[in-house]
């Protein structure tokens, strides 16, 4: 455990720095390391809303282990075709929704910015994570983590993890 | 409308060699797009606009597009499926402003003229006046004021819909190959398994090409290349319906064996490469289909793709917005009767198509970057020869000859002249 007896406040800084952490090693494009931040078995998931709340499965990119996630990075760099652009994560507080022992559930509001080499800077994906965060080790590592994205409409495509 | 033939359009096949040319102004014209609503969209064709699965109860409805004019797909209380145009006889207001939902008629927000699922109009407020005041005239007929009723057709659970009155039935319009490859995947009840929406910034004629070009496929896609998970053994075929206007692309497993294919075929079908997936289960499947099919992309003019890659099953639904863009509607599903393990599989395997697709999401970029590269252009044309450049079936993948098919239907309909 990080810590003994964690207070409310504690947690929330912890949970808070980890996603914080998560959205600059996508925006700096540091990927390979992103994987990192994840338990071993872990669930990703990005998926819109429309779909989430029908209950329905089809999601953009659904991982269920860390080395699903690795494979999508290695695919992102030496496979797949997409235009030149960076994502600026925007997240809003991390809020603790429950905490049983070692794992809290939270969830944050974000907005993606993307800009692609015109120079031209747009809303490219905003939604909620719904997270489940794993405090059992040395550092607190994502159990689950669901992108429950309101725009639903994706522009042109989508490569990077949100 | 007078159409001046394309200077070089007849001579170009021996002049610069055999192939089809298309002036790139058919891609960013709006008097083409113009046309393309009228001759095709509201014209001598059926476009598709949902699947039955979408609307099972009585009170369901849908709403989506027909090119770009709005419609809206039900199913009335006696079963039967029926599309409307979106648009209130009153004063033009859209009538259905949700995606989807359910109830017993539709009703306009503006004014709340009501319409049953069938369209007709069934009520108006103030009809007869307020206390003596106002009112409809005397002649005001509610039978000539319900919604614009198209015809509607069903082959597979796969509901189309025609402006016309005179285009011929759907069978024939999609000709037996085209109805056979419904079936064959509509082959028992479905399950909805959700819809993924991509927006992409070229001309939704950009897309017809892609879906109907197996010569890009491993050129483009490079994520089984990479993994080394290419199966050079795997043979292929493109062929059209008698007016060459669909394509069916599809290819075959090596082995039709029962036993092999149920493995994970990473493990014994790959190449010695740099990189490896480190969790090959996204590519464990099972077979469904006895006939050894593994991929098919059936492309349906105007509108709809189905698509069968490994075990994901979903249509595309092609809605252009202008002439630069068009939104690409991808509806999931299994069947009814898939169990957990099943469901499991269809779940992983979507990571492979859609907007976000490891072997599908660069199609999107392959528009955009056509699009970008012939904005203004008047004259030159693309050059369309790959596999002998005439709408002609294949036995192989390195052919463009189902382009050149939706090409010479699109001639047909559409022509390629411009008044101007």
């Amino acid at each position: 455990m990080l810590l003994d007896t964690p207070s409310r406040y504690e947690l929330q800084q912890l949970t808070s720095e980890l996603n914080a952490l998560y959205a600059e090693l996508i925006d700096d494009d540091r990927l390979e390391e992103w994987p990192e931040l994840f338990v071993s078995d872990c669930v990703y998931t990005v998926i819109s809303r429309e779909n989430f709340e029908r209950n329905m499965d089809s999601a953009a990119i659904y991982c269920d282990s860390r080395g699903m996630l690795v494979d999508r990075i290695v695919s992102l760099r030496k496979a797949n075709i997409f235009p030149v652009h960076a994502y600026r994560h925007i997240l809003g507080p991390t809020r603790m929704v429950s905490t049983t022992g070692a794992l809290a559930k939270t969830q944050t509001n974000y907005a993606v910015l993307m800009t692609r080499t015109d120079g031209h800077t747009t809303i490219y994906n905003s939604g909620k994570y719904i997270d489940e965060i794993d405090l059992s080790g040395e550092r607190p590592l994502f159990r689950s983590k669901i992108a429950v994205f309101d725009t639903n409409l994706i522009d042109t495509m989508m490569v990077r993890p949100i | 409308m007078t159409d001046t033939a394309l200077p070089d359009e007849n001579t170009s096949r021996t002049a610069n060699g055999t192939g089809r040319r298309v002036p790139y102004r058919v891609f960013t014209d709006p008097e083409y797009h113009a046309r393309e609503q009228e001759k095709i969209f509201q014209g001598e064709a059926w476009s598709f606009v949902a699947l039955e699965a979408e609307v099972p109860e009585a009170g369901d409805f849908k709403s989506t597009f027909i090119g770009e004019t709005p419609v809206i797909v039900t199913r009335a209380a006696d079963g039967a499926v029926h599309v409307v145009v979106n648009r209130c006889a009153h004063r033009g207001a859209l009538v259905c402003r949700e995606l989807r939902g359910n109830r017993p008629n539709l009703e306009c927000v503006y004014h709340q003229w009501a319409y049953d699922l069938a369209g007709n109009l069934i009520g108006v407020p103030f009809r007869r006046g307020l206390k003596g005041q106002g009112g409809m005239p005397g002649d005001f007929d509610m039978k000539q004021h319900g919604l614009k009723q198209l015809r509607v057709g069903i082959v597979g659970g796969l509901v189309f819909a025609s402006f016309s009155q005179s285009v011929v039935p759907l069978n024939d319009f999609l000709g037996p190959l085209v109805v056979e490859h419904i079936k064959r995947i509509m082959h028992k009840p479905i399950k909805v398994l959700g819809d993924q929406r991509q927006y992409v910034h070229g001309n939704w004629k950009l897309y017809a090409e892609n879906t109907r070009d197996p010569y890009h496929a491993s050129l483009l896609h490079l994520f089984h290349n990479t993994f080394g998970l290419y199966r050079s053994t795997q043979t292929g075929k493109s062929l059209m319906d008698s007016e060459k206007r669909h394509s069916l692309l599809y290819s075959i497993a090596a082995s039709n064996d029962d036993a092999a294919d149920k493995q994970a075929y990473g493990d014994s079908r790959t190449f010695d490469t740099e990189f490896k997936l480190q969790d090959m289960s996204l590519l464990k499947g099972r077979q469904e289909f006895d006939d050894g099919i593994t991929l098919v992309i059936l492309a349906v003019f105007p509108n709809l793709v189905l698509q069968q890659i490994q075990n994901t099953l979903a249509v595309r639904q092609i809605v252009p917005k202008g002439q630069e863009a068009f939104e690409l509607v991808w509806t999931h599903f299994g069947y009814a009767d898939d169990d957990a393990e099943m469901q499991a599989i269809r779940r992983k395997q979507t990571n492979l198509i859609g907007p976000a697709g490891l072997i599908s999401m660069e199609d999107g970029e392959a528009v955009e970057i056509v699009q970008n590269a012939i904005v203004g252009e008047q004259q030159a044309t693309s050059f369309i020869a790959m596999g002998g450049g005439r709408a002609e079936d294949a036995d192989h993948l390195v052919t463009e000859g189902a382009i050149v098919g939706f090409w010479d239907s699109y001639e047909k309909l559409v022509g390629f002249g411009t008044a101007r």
